[in-house]
């Protein structure tokens, strides 16, 4: 009676009911009555200082964006795959192609090394003492306790 | 080495320095100038035959008579030995020569001091209150605090 | 305002079997605020802990206010803590309940002569349901004072109130 992809329809449809039902049912039933302490930022009982924005470091930007291209390259895989039989040794050698061009930029990457994970350098601070580098003598006779 | 010995060496290079002492009491203590408190704890902590490199304890006192003191207990890892150091300062002019940059343990214990007493330690490098809210007002372990009223909208007293 | 809270008039057999069904669903997982301040904090971490277990009656402890139904206030409360305390009551989601355990925070408690620094009572900044008193109270009693409050929020009402 249905397509395959009338069932994937019906599929998604019944879960995106699941889904709404529930938020539906407890907008309905829950309390709401907001005021402007209860909608300030929560930051352990302080008032919230600074930007809740946060800058992020570029190490993710870049894992980020290799992650892409080599995902776009697996979907590309995709459908090849599920011709490869009818279409024989020319989808063969014409993917073997484009894989060795994607190789190439992976080597490339690879050795230029953004593919390190440069671990954060923890900070500690420096306190001003009037501390001289001063040698620790060693002490006298253990004392009997 | 004994009370004695470091009132002798430190008398022999400071000697105005050292207001009074009791060496004969349980725990031998001198009593300080308060503007000079730095050059002397730094040649307690620097000298090679005192060496007193741990700073225990910074107590403040209200002597209920005008006077305010901080009492500093040091001891020396190296040689083992101990000695107390006081100074007093009177409630007007509340102000002792801070020695937190000397020893890091004092850091702490003169804000408490500040905090409760308002002894007001010149030279520490962040003097501000610890124990109680920044906008407190008042000392509360000086013998004539009065408990406030209300603070920021709240009943303080029972 | 939700659809449903506060605008009924009167009550009739509908209302009063969705009260039944909402209220036996709040007070079966009433998750708590974990505000452990002092020494009533241990006998409330014994409480949770496996002799006496919270958990059975589906308190589980969550650290954010925006996802809890009762703040066990436990422990001696100053006043620099006061007003973190009235800004993370004012956080919670409704409905809210409070749990004030332990002579601290039913009245100052031992502090409530000399102590300076100390708020003589919760009471005085948040609105508190149940007082669980002792000090610190074993954790038998607080768990006695957890049931009172689930007595109080099984005769909750979806029932707007008339004076």
């Amino acid at each position: 009676m249905l397509t395959e992809f009338g069932k994937v329809l019906l599929f998604l449809i019944v879960g995106a009911m699941f889904v709404a039902g529930g938020l539906i049912a407890s907008w309905i039933l829950r309390p709401n009555r907001p005021y402007p302490a209860k909608l300030s930022s929560y930051e352990c009982g302080e008032e919230p200082v600074g930007n809740a924005w946060v800058r992020f470091n570029v190490r993710f930007y870049v894992i980020a964006l290799i992650f892409l291209i080599f995902d776009v390259e697996v979907v590309f895989l995709f459908p090849w795959a599920l011709v490869y039989r009818q279409l024989g040794l020319f989808a063969f050698l014409e993917m073997a192609v484009f894989l060795t061009i994607l190789l190439i930029g992976l080597a490339y990457v690879w050795v230029k090394g953004d593919l390190d994970w440069d671990k954060p350098v923890p900070q500690i601070p420096k306190i001003e003492r009037d501390r001289p580098a001063y040698k620790q003598q060693t002490p006298a006779e253990p004392v009997a306790v | 080495m004994t009370a004695e010995e470091i009132y002798k060496s430190l008398s022999a290079k400071f000697g105005e320095a050292i207001v009074e002492s009791k060496l004969d009491a349980p725990q031998p203590f001198l009593v300080l100038d308060p503007k000079r408190m730095k050059e002397v704890s730094l040649f307690l902590r620097d000298d090679e035959a005192l060496q007193f490199d741990f700073c225990s304890c910074v107590s403040g006192v209200d002597y209920n008579n005008g006077k305010l003191g901080a009492i500093y207990h040091l001891a020396s890892m190296v040689h083992k030995h101990k000695i107390v150091l006081k100074a007093f300062c009177t409630r007007e002019n509340p102000h002792i020569q801070s020695v937190a940059t000397v020893w890091g343990g004092a850091d702490w214990h003169e804000r408490e001091a500040y905090d409760l007493l308002g002894i007001i330690f010149d030279e520490h490098p962040d003097l501000r209150r610890i124990l109680l809210p920044y906008d407190w007002e008042g000392y509360p372990l000086r013998k004539d605090y009065k408990v406030p009223e209300f603070y920021n909208g709240m009943k303080v007293p029972y | 305002m939700g659809l449903l809270d506060q605008r009924f008039e009167n009550s009739n057999v509908l209302v009063t079997s969705l009260e039944g069904l909402l209220n036996w669903a709040r007070l079966s997982s009433l998750w708590q605020m974990q505000f452990g301040l002092a020494c009533c904090a241990i006998e409330m971490m014994a409480a949770s802990a496996s002799n006496f277990d919270m958990m059975r009656f589906g308190v589980i402890p969550r650290a954010t206010p925006r996802q809890t139904d009762v703040m066990i206030v436990s422990g001696t409360v100053t006043l620099k803590m006061a007003s973190r305390i009235k800004r993370l009551y004012d956080q919670m989601a409704e409905p809210r309940y409070v749990i004030s355990m332990g002579s601290c925070s039913n009245c100052g408690g031992p502090y409530w002569e000399h102590g300076y620094h100390v708020l003589k009572g919760v009471d005085r900044v948040i609105p508190v349901d149940v007082y669980v008193p002792g000090c610190p109270p074993r954790p038998e009693a607080l768990l006695e004072g957890l049931m009172k409050l689930q007595e109080k929020v099984r005769k909750e009402s979806l029932v707007k109130k008339t004076a």
